[in-house]
């Protein structure tokens, strides 16, 4: 029984995720107190998030480098909507930032869909292009906190139940993919195409189409996030969360997304992203230098992907065993 | 013409052979590809290697250019044992191989090709392109050809790739010129090229060994022949002394040993009727019905368009004409998803490229094609979806540990089950089976056979692609032969024989002429 959890890698990422964060505790009791895991948990919630919206791209074999950009450009829109118009309502803003990461999440998805240019291409363009695009807004100028209204900026911080409103809407997140996956054809239809395109072609999928609807839904999921952050941190301008896309990717291939596709589970990317959110938030309690930290989150992350491939290739010798008997 | 006539005084061969294999025995799991083969091969002469797919010509090219190696027996050139231990050993002992598609590499120039592996080293240990280029010239133009030995690979015919590779093979000084259905893809024009390198190849007192399935070009070329049939060599000689008829009773004249579990069905009335199917490149002008309750075979050589003009009817490509009814009403399939929905359905021939997803659990796999049907209120029913999935799997006695498992934890006759399982469970009326068997073991062949007669009992019509003969003469009620993509003729298998077949789809039994092109 324990065996054949240990072989689980969810659990295994689970234990280590633990062990790791008692270790902390063994030496600043202060790292488990329940107000920092919370503080651990909601600073991790937009990483979960992102983490989700890049696994249903990953699990169809294509990848969304345009996530932060996404999110960036959608927090400018929503951030420029509210300081024009403080009176619109949360809801409003929200369903902005839904429909607006939604239209570029379909922008990548139609080039990788219709024209069959490959995902990383055509999203390391777009992430460029829409990072460019909210220069084209602003000029280049920031957005502060005194030019949001103040409703803007409290709706994800205020508390139910002891936990902040963005808390809840990742653990919400969560719950809905934990549905999605299990119970859809949809869900079930992202596992096929990217296990075996050619199959599920043969099975009657439309592989294009899925993958379409698969950045559809990332980029809804950053719109969201690009609302967010900026209420988060009170602040929107060309930069922000740039280079986030490398950490969500990062936090997919530690909790076991395959990049090649078709492999992964909601508990290992929640486990994936919430381990990098123990590591940045323990490396300071530890008193390690800022200028390791960059170079520690690294290393772990090679670690995971050693690991990672390591578990892949068990899969590759299974399926050259079965090939061999075939020819 | 001296050779043979030296044959008629009854005096050995002039020249001793140069390449001797020896009983070459070659098993995969399941499968005995070569039982005992002996293989000669002489200098200055050509041998044509015959056989029915399947019959373990690839398998024994594969041991000559190293990329198999044989479980038993020995190979020797000239008169020293050698073993061929990677393709680069073989190549370095002097064996080349033109494979039928050129394994070249396309983006690089003829020269880069032709010394791929072997560069020539001047100065400073540097790659002499200079000397590389002459050479190659040299090489080409020793084989008559104008090919600019700077051009890049992909601006060649296939023709003039062919010939790269022989200069490849002509660079190491090869002393065995393996083709392996080299004129499979030329036309007309192109071929007779070829024959003329073949040719300049036996007067370089090279040893070509020519494999092909079409006998006009084995009575042009050929010396010696040897004929291969089920792994094993069903006989050999000189050209000369042979016939066509002889050579087809050779390649097909197996005692019919296999009991196939037939049995006779009420046929019905037309279920699936395919008028004036047209393809660009595949087939043209097919026109063929299957009725309720009848296997309907489809024999042909590889290449004959069987798989693409199935793909074609199941919806993965489209065809250019035609009309496709069923029960005497023209449907449209414009994807797989609609042929099934129709109750048409096609279980492909590479399994693990085609049939199942490895990374997902046994039952999802069963059930993909069915998902539609399970989720009414858009969410999926997962207990109605287990059932259905375990319902297929035990009437197909699938051996699994569990049906939550992955795909890849199951052997190869279990997921060729996995296969059939998950389309039988969308309840098709016709199924199309391409090889259904092809590289499962006896016993399994056993009982898929027997599940197709279940088949056709509860009412379905099942169309089989086959390449081997004692299946198609043994299951269907009716075979269709393809040959270049044109259905030629659909005969009771009661008015027909495994020669007649072979020859009809080899195309021997009509003068060859023009419409080869």
């Amino acid at each position: 029984m324990i065996k054949a959890l240990l072989k689980n890698r969810d659990v295994v990422l689970g234990l280590i995720l633990v062990m790791m964060t008692l270790a902390i505790a063994a030496r600043f009791p202060g790292f488990i107190e329940l107000e920092n895991l919370r503080g651990i948990f909601t600073d991790t919630s937009i990483l979960i998030i992102l983490a989700l919206a890049q696994m249903i791209v990953l699990l169809t074999r294509c990848i969304d480098l345009s996530i932060a950009s996404n999110l960036a450009l959608t927090g400018m829109i929503v951030a420029m909507i509210n300081a024009s118009s403080p009176e619109l309502s949360i809801a409003v803003l929200v369903g902005v930032s839904l429909i607006v990461g939604f239209c570029l999440g379909a922008v990548n998805g139609l080039f990788v869909w219709l024209l069959g240019i490959p995902p990383i291409v055509v999203t390391l363009g777009t992430l460029a292009i829409y990072r460019g695009i909210i220069f084209l807004l602003t000029d280049g100028q920031w957005i502060n906190a005194h030019e949001m209204s103040p409703a803007f900026l409290q709706a994800p911080r205020n508390i139910i139940i002891g936990l902040p409103v963005l808390a809840w809407v990742a653990i919400g997140l969560v719950t809905a993919a934990a549905v999605f996956f299990g119970w859809s054809k949809l869900g079930r239809a992202l596992y096929a195409v990217g296990g075996n395109p050619v199959a599920a072609v043969y099975a009657g999928l439309d592989v294009g189409k899925t993958q379409f609807i698969a950045f559809c839904i990332s980029g809804m999921l950053s719109g969201l996030c690009g609302y967010l952050w900026v209420a988060r941190y009170a602040v929107a301008y060309v930069d922000i969360a740039r280079g986030f896309e490398l950490e969500v990717v990062a936090a997919c291939v530690i909790g076991g997304i395959s990049i090649a596709g078709g492999i992964g589970t909601i508990p290992g990317v929640v486990l994936g992203a919430l381990f990098l959110g123990v590591v940045k938030n323990a490396l300071p309690v530890i008193g390690i230098s800022p200028f390791w930290q960059l170079a520690i989150s690294g290393s772990v992350i090679i670690i995971a992907v050693v690991i990672n491939a390591r578990q892949e290739k068990t899969v590759g010798k299974l399926i050259l065993r079965s090939s061999h008997k075939a020819g | 013409m001296q050779k043979q006539d030296a044959d008629s005084y009854g005096l050995p061969t002039v020249a001793e052979p140069v390449l001797r294999m020896r009983g070459i025995g070659k098993k995969f799991p399941g499968v005995i590809a070569l039982a005992d083969v002996d293989l000669e091969l002489v200098p200055g002469e050509v041998t044509a290697l015959v056989g029915e797919n399947g019959a373990g010509k690839s398998t024994l090219v594969k041991i000559l250019c190293g990329i198999y190696q044989p479980d038993s027996g020995v190979i020797e050139l000239a008169g020293r044992e050698i073993t061929l231990a990677s393709a680069e050993q073989a190549m370095a002992q002097g064996v080349s191989v033109i494979h039928q598609e050129t394994v070249l590499f396309d983006d690089l120039s003829v020269t880069e090709n032709i010394f791929m592996g072997q560069q020539i080293k001047g100065r400073f240990n540097c790659l002499d392109w200079r000397a590389m280029h002459k050479r190659a010239a040299a090489l080409l133009s020793s084989l008559e050809s104008d090919i600019d030995p700077g051009s890049k690979l992909k601006e060649l015919g296939i023709a003039q790739k062919h010939m790269v590779a022989i200069a490849r093979a002509l660079s190491v000084d090869s002393k065995i010129v393996v083709m392996d259905e080299p004129t499979a893809a030329l036309s007309y024009k192109e071929i007779e090229e070829l024959y003329e390198i073949v040719e300049k190849l036996k007067s370089e007192n090279k040893a070509v060994l020519f494999i092909s399935h079409k006998f006009e070009e084995i009575f042009r070329i050929a010396d010696t022949y040897t004929v291969f049939r089920d792994g094993v060599v069903a006989g050999k000689g000189r050209v000369s002394k042979t016939n066509q008829n002889d050579l087809i009773a050779m390649m097909v004249g197996r005692t019919v040993n296999q009991i196939f579990p037939k049995e006779s069905v009420e046929i019905g009335n037309p279920v699936l009727t395919v008028q004036g199917f047209c393809h660009p490149t595949e087939f043209a002008d097919i026109e063929f019905s299957v009725n309720r309750g009848e296997i309907l075979g489809f024999y042909g050589l590889v290449g004959s368009g069987r798989s693409e003009l199935m793909q074609a009817i199941f919806g993965i490509s489209q065809p250019t004409g035609g009309r496709i009814l069923l029960d005497g009403a023209e449907i449209s399939i414009r994807s797989p998803g609609d042929a099934t929905g129709r109750g048409i359905v096609y279980v492909p021939e590479e399994r693990g490229r085609q049939g199942v997803v490895l990374a997902l659990p046994i039952f999802q796999n069963i059930t993909l094609p069915s998902l539609s049907g399970l989720s009414p209120k858009g969410f999926l029913d997962l207990a109605k979806e287990f059932e259905l999935a375990r319902s297929y799997a035990e009437r197909l006695q699938l051996k699994a540990a569990s049906l939550s498992h992955p795909v890849s934890t199951l052997s190869g006759g279990n997921q060729q089950k996995v296969v059939i399982a998950k389309w039988l469970a969308t309840e098709p009326r016709v199924i199309i089976l391409d090889e259904p068997t092809k590289g499962i073991d006896v016993g399994s062949k056993a009982a898929v056979h027997g599940f197709m007669t279940e088949l056709v009992k509860a009412g379905l019509s099942v169309i089989m692609i086959s390449s081997e003969l004692p299946e198609i003469l043994g299951m269907s009620d009716r075979v269709a032969v393809m040959r270049e993509g044109r259905l030629i003729e659909i005969v009771d298998r009661k008015n027909t024989d495994a020669e007649t077949l072979v020859r009809t789809a080899i195309g021997t039994s009509q003068p060859v002429g023009g419409e080869a092109a």
